[in-house]
């Protein structure tokens, strides 16, 4: 299968979909990072480092969209997310302008560089602005054709890629549709709902569930907002028990997002895998493995769950 | 500029500084001080300055203008209802619930304002982006944009003094409303912003200090910047805060605090006598 990290596709995706002249991409000074100086390769004409000034970058961006352009702002999700929040938020979110925010090197897979810049908040962050779009791809193939919904849709997207290369749990002739859940595989004990990278360990936890006779539904959310409610409610009825995974805090994340939809629609146990704490030096495995981001640990967490249906 | 077109603005501008006070009295809140010492920049680019057609406000070859400074609204509601773009009787639901006229500028509910502002720091940013914008576009519009000297402490401004010098965005136009008071006082005490013209200088930008309240001069120093290359323009203008309103002048109460109807008045009376003997003038 092959593997490649989703900042990867973002960079590949920028010059693939990037001929429409009104594409400009804008970098601050993380462009080797990620992977925007391939289209700076591409299209040298039309990419803007900004130097190390991420609040500003947000803001020139907004300018750009407020005079036609597709303006995608990158810089690593710690700082998009984290820093130039309130620009995001003001000058993108309020405006509602065509800013498309590739934020990569989220979540603790960063790995070495440590807590500084593990950043695990920025879902609940970008989730909380109303009209934004967030997007967190689970493979190369989602991350491209995520890139190319961002630039099909009018207005701001959040795009969350990862410093790590994963393998693809999607096929090539795979559909991406904005907004729509993917069933990858069914079944009727339980449902784990997972995002990003943690897509690739609820199918292995599947398998690990199917030793114990376990029949479990895995679907994957690419976008956390707007949320694909039907899906949730529909395996919240037919399934009884939802687990779901990310790379992100427990709070305000996709968790919370599902949490959301099943308790207005119809209340199921819902258990939560994510992280409670900041993160930490050390290999992404390791990091994985202490976090409790794993195939192990979600399997035990469905188990927990169908313990608490009624 | 002649002396007729002087008088003309001078009572257009005084206008736009009534109808600041009245949306700032109809609110019962919002900022009357430093919108009093822009109005008269605001005529002038509106009036003389910028290409804009209040029946197209969304031309995309129209001149930009971002009020960085987001919180004196009432100044720019004030010039943008004199320039048609809407009637000047809204200016009453300033800041109302049924009202489009939030209490800061919001583009997409306000015509004619090109950018939503209110958190300092990020308007010149965007301005920047607009100017960007024109250039990859070989496009031969200008942008403006207004910061208030307080808001010069926004480390982010200085992120845009960089930005904008090293793509050399000479159709990008800065006014700093060199009033001297923000909302705790005295900006050299609060957190001296001085030399600004220096700063900037030193950041690349071609620097330019004058009067804002003389029409031909801040003309003039427009005109110089539109001339002037390869780089941005700042033209810092030596303001009075609460111009023209006698117990507004030069104090920083009146930054963000509306009148009550005594004061109002009295405040209307003296801008009518303005109009009145700039309108008997030969
Ligand atoms: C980021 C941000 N911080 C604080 C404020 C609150 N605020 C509104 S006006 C103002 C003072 C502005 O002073 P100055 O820039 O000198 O404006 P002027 O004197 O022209 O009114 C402050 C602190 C804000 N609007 N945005
Ligand atoms: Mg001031």
């Amino acid at each position: 299968m092959a593997k490649r990290a989703t900042r990867e596709s973002y960079g590949a995706a920028l010059v693939k979909y990037g001929a429409n002249e009104n594409i400009v991409v804008l970098d601050a000074d993380l462009s080797k990072s990620t992977k925007t100086d391939m289209f700076k390769a591409a299209y040298p004409d039309r990419f803007i480092n900004m130097g190390i000034a991420e609040s500003n970058m947000m803001c020139v961006a907004a300018g750009l969209a407020a005079s036609g352009k597709i303006a995608f702002a990158s810089t690593f999700a710690m700082f998009a997310a984290g820093r130039a929040f309130e620009q995001v938020r003001n000058s993108i979110g309020y405006t509602h302008l065509n800013v498309k925010i590739g934020a990569t090197h989220a979540g603790i897979s960063v790995g070495e560089d440590g807590a500084s810049h593990q950043c695990l908040e920025d879902v609940a962050l970008m989730r909380s602005i109303p009209g934004m779009v967030v997007i967190n791809p689970a493979d190369d193939i989602e991350a491209q054709l995520a890139v190319k919904a961002a630039i099909e849709h009018e207005g701001p997207v959040y795009m969350r890629f990862g410093r790590l290369a994963v393998e693809d749990v999607n096929s090539e002739d795979y559909q991406f549709e904005l907004g729509k859940g993917v069933m990858l595989a069914d079944g009727k004990d339980a449902s784990i709902i997972a995002t990003g990278l943690m897509v690739g360990e609820a199918l292995k936890a599947r398998e690990l569930l199917k030793a114990d006779g376990l029949d479990v539904r895995v679907i994957n959310i690419h976008t956390i907002k707007p949320i694909d409610a039907d899906i949730i409610e529909k395996a919240a009825k037919e399934t009884g028990a939802i687990v779901t995974a990310e790379e992100h805090y427990i709070m305000g994340g996709l968790g919370s997002a599902v949490a959301e939809v099943v308790c207005a629609t119809h209340p199921v146990p819902v258990k939560i895998i994510g992280t409670d704490r900041f993160g930490k030096s050390g290999k992404p495995a390791q990091l994985f493995e202490e976090y409790g981001l794993t195939a192990a640990n979600i399997a035990d967490k469905v188990k927990e769950a169908i313990s608490l249906k009624r | 500029m002649d002396k007729k077109r002087v008088k003309e603005l001078s009572i257009i501008a005084n206008k736009v500084r009534k109808n600041a006070l009245t949306a700032v009295y109809s609110a019962a809140s919002g900022h009357p001080g430093g919108s009093l010492s822009i109005a008269d920049l605001l005529t002038l680019l509106y009036f003389e300055v910028m290409n804009v057609d209040p029946k197209n406000p969304k031309d995309e070859n129209r001149d930009r203008f971002v009020l960085s400074k987001g919180h004196c609204a009432p100044a720019l509601y004030g010039v943008l209802a004199e320039k048609g773009f809407f009637p000047v009787a809204d200016i009453k639901g300033f800041r109302h619930i049924d009202s489009y006229l939030q209490g800061h500028p919001d583009m997409n509910k306000v015509p004619g304002v090109d950018m939503s502002t209110g958190s300092l720091g990020q308007g010149i940013s965007v301005a920047g982006g607009m100017a960007l914008a024109a250039k990859l576009d070989n496009k031969s519009y200008r942008v403006y944009s207004v910061l208030g000297d307080g808001e010069l402490e926004e480390g982010q401004v200085w992120e845009q003094a960089m930005f904008a010098a090293h793509y050399k965005l000479d159709n990008l136009t800065a006014f700093v409303d060199n009033n001297g008071l923000q909302i705790d006082g005295d900006v050299s005490k609060v957190m001296n912003p001085n030399p600004i013209d220096e700063k900037f200088r030193a950041f690349g930008w071609h620097v330019i200090i004058t009067d804002a309240h003389d029409f031909e001069k801040l003309l003039s120093a427009i005109e110089e910047a539109k001339a002037t290359k390869g780089k941005p323009t700042v033209i810092i203008m030596k303001s009075v805060k609460g111009k023209n309103v006698s117990f507004m002048e030069n104090n920083a109460g009146w930054h963000g605090s509306a009148p009550n109807k005594e004061q109002y008045e009295q405040a209307v009376s003296e801008l009518d006598a303005k109009i009145a003997e700039l309108e008997a003038m030969a």
